[in-house]
């Protein structure tokens, strides 16, 4: 032990940042969401304006529920989960909080760049080079900060939840910099380093890895602390829990190629793809399950506790959406889903029942303990956001689905002489309620965020400086 | 060596990887550090890990007494 003065308190300002900005973010990127959404379903709503039509603005609604509001709430909780189980304060105040605005002004710049029509074109990786550089750099204070902290950690062991939030650090690094590899030829245009085939897997070994280990890995991490701490029973086997991080990271990487069946992308680099992502359901099911057997013998805690619900739900998700992916990346099921609506049900699918359910329990979970207060301002309207996340989540997918199988099998139609049975536009007219349908589950779903954002806001006036800061303080019990 | 090779190589490693991974995580020496580890959520809350440990106990305690009045075979 050394002998300097140690912080006694944990730096709860970062997480109180990024905490609040997971509500605004949620907020703005879902309701950006379902606006293009109605725009499917009533196509004069792009107002005949260039920077408001659906293919400006669905990538800015991407980037910002993927990167504003997933990138707050694994950031946030992942400085909470660290100091925690690291019982130390994080090791620099002034990069934490370079981060914060950094990450910030990453999130102002493609609100900006965006709808202006300034576009690497690469799906998930559309900021242009001198966002993307910023992004970089601000990254690079993120991994530091974090990896220092896990450094000067008071415990032997380093807790399972900081391997999922480091791998996610390390290896979204690693996809952001080799995608992004590009010629500048302006201030905001560049091209890539890659040409045909090869940029095309080299995207889609970044966009996969995206999911793989910004939405899957790093909420993991999440799911690794706020689970058992909700449940108030520790992870069912941390063994388990050390065998799904190792399977995990080491499948995942090679399931790209999923992306890319029946193009021209080399049929063994499509099978490759197809074969891994099969297997990957063996370690998600693995964490799926480590989750969900923490609440053994817990189970009546879902009666009265409204976030327990939105955690254990989200890891049901997780598990649908987990065997629905390697069903998909199956060849011939593909020829099925590919560019249909079925691809972004499944999306969906693991956007708002997994990685926004978990986000936003661990947010009910944090905020009052981030203020020192003892329960959220309102449990009733936790209570109100489940039913609504979980109404608004069931009928998107299913009219996903829906909608998705009908495109398929309409497009695939052939008459006697060879020719197509349905003409583009008519699946088109097909798909139509099913677009109603989706803006309803979408609007349902952001309308539970409204009143997350009022309880959130009742519950941080509620309180005051000194509990706040009482809050913060290190209290260790010599348990370790 | 020919592609064909390397990549037999390549699926060797990753079984051997994974096989010595198992027998390492599962290992009972390493059971009481383990025990230590899964409890650190809680570590640094008077509150949570003084429920937690007594929840334990509780049941280690029922799962004993079920032991001991179960009838012989």
């Amino acid at each position: 032990m050394s002998t300097a003065p140690s912080p006694t308190a944990y730096n709860y300002k970062v997480v109180r940042q990024f905490a609040i900005m997971t509500v605004v973010w949620g907020i703005i990127g879902m309701g950006l969401g379902v606006f293009i959404a109605c725009q499917l379903v009533w196509p004069d709503l792009n107002f005949g304006l260039p920077w408001t039509t659906f293919g400006r603005l669905r990538p800015l609604h991407t980037n910002l529920v993927i990167f504003a509001f997933g990138g707050c709430a694994l950031f946030g909780t992942s400085y909470y989960v660290v100091q925690r189980t690291c019982q130390t304060r994080l090791i620099s105040d002034g990069l934490a909080a370079f981060h914060f605005w950094g990450w910030q002004a990453v999130i102002i710049g493609a609100i900006v760049s965006l709808p202006m029509g300034y576009t690497t074109t690469k799906e998930y990786a559309e900021l242009e080079w001198p966002i993307a550089i910023l992004l970089t750099i601000v990254w690079i204070a993120y991994g530091a900060v974090f990896f220092g902290t896990i450094v000067k950690r008071k415990t032997r062991h380093i807790y399972v939840a900081n391997w999922f939030y480091g791998a996610f650090i390390v290896v979204t690094a690693m996809l952001h910099i080799v995608n992004h590899i590009s010629l500048p030829v302006s201030l905001f245009k560049s091209y890539s380093a890659y040409a045909g085939a090869t940029d095309a897997m080299i995207q889609w070994w970044y966009g996969h890895n995206a999911v793989g280990f910004f939405l899957t890995t790093g909420f993991l991490g999440m799911m690794y602390y706020f689970v058992p701490k909700q449940a108030e029973r520790p992870i069912y086997s941390y063994r388990l829990s050390i065998v799904h991080f190792w399977a995990l990271i080491t499948l995942y990487i090679w399931a790209g190629p999923h992306h890319l069946h029946y193009t021209a992308l080399p049929d063994w680099a499509q099978s490759l793809g197809m074969v891994m992502s099969i297997i990957l359901l063996v370690p998600s099911w693995g964490g799926m399950i480590n989750g969900m057997m923490t609440l053994s013998g817990a189970w009546h805690k879902l009666r009265t506790d409204p976030i327990l619900r939105f955690l254990v739900l989200s890891l049901a998700f997780y598990g649908m959406s987990t065997f629905e992916g390697p069903m998909m990346a199956i060849k011939t099921v593909n020829a099925l889903s590919h560019y249909t609506d079925w691809t972004i049900g499944h999306v969906h699918a693991g956007a708002l029942g997994w990685v926004a359910m978990i986000t936003i329990g661990a947010v009910y979970h944090m905020i009052p303990k981030l203020y020192g207060r003892r329960q959220m301002h309102s449990v009733a309207l936790i209570n109100t956001h489940f039913w609504l996340a979980t109404v608004g989540t069931v009928l998107y997918i299913a009219a996903m689905w829906v909608n998705g199988i009908t495109q398929g099998l309409m497009w695939r139609a052939i008459n006697d002489d060879g020719t197509l049975t349905y003409s583009f536009v008519e699946a088109l007219q097909a798909s139509h309620p099913g677009y109603i349908v989706r803006a309803l589950g979408g609007a349902i779903f952001a309308s539970g965020m409204l009143f997350m954002a009022y309880n959130v806001f009742r519950t941080i006036r509620a309180a005051n400086t000194e509990e706040a800061e009482a809050a913060a303080q290190i209290a260790v019990m010599g348990a370790h | 060596m020919d592609m064909g090779t390397i990549r037999g190589l390549g699926t060797v490693v990753v079984m051997v990887a994974f096989i010595g991974l198992a027998l390492w995580v599962y290992s009972p020496r390493r059971k009481a550090e383990f025990d230590d580890a899964t409890l650190l959520p809680f570590a640094d809350d008077p509150e949570a890990i003084a429920q937690v440990r007594q929840a334990q106990d509780q049941s280690k305690a029922h799962a004993h007494s079920k032991a001991e009045t179960s009838p012989k075979p």
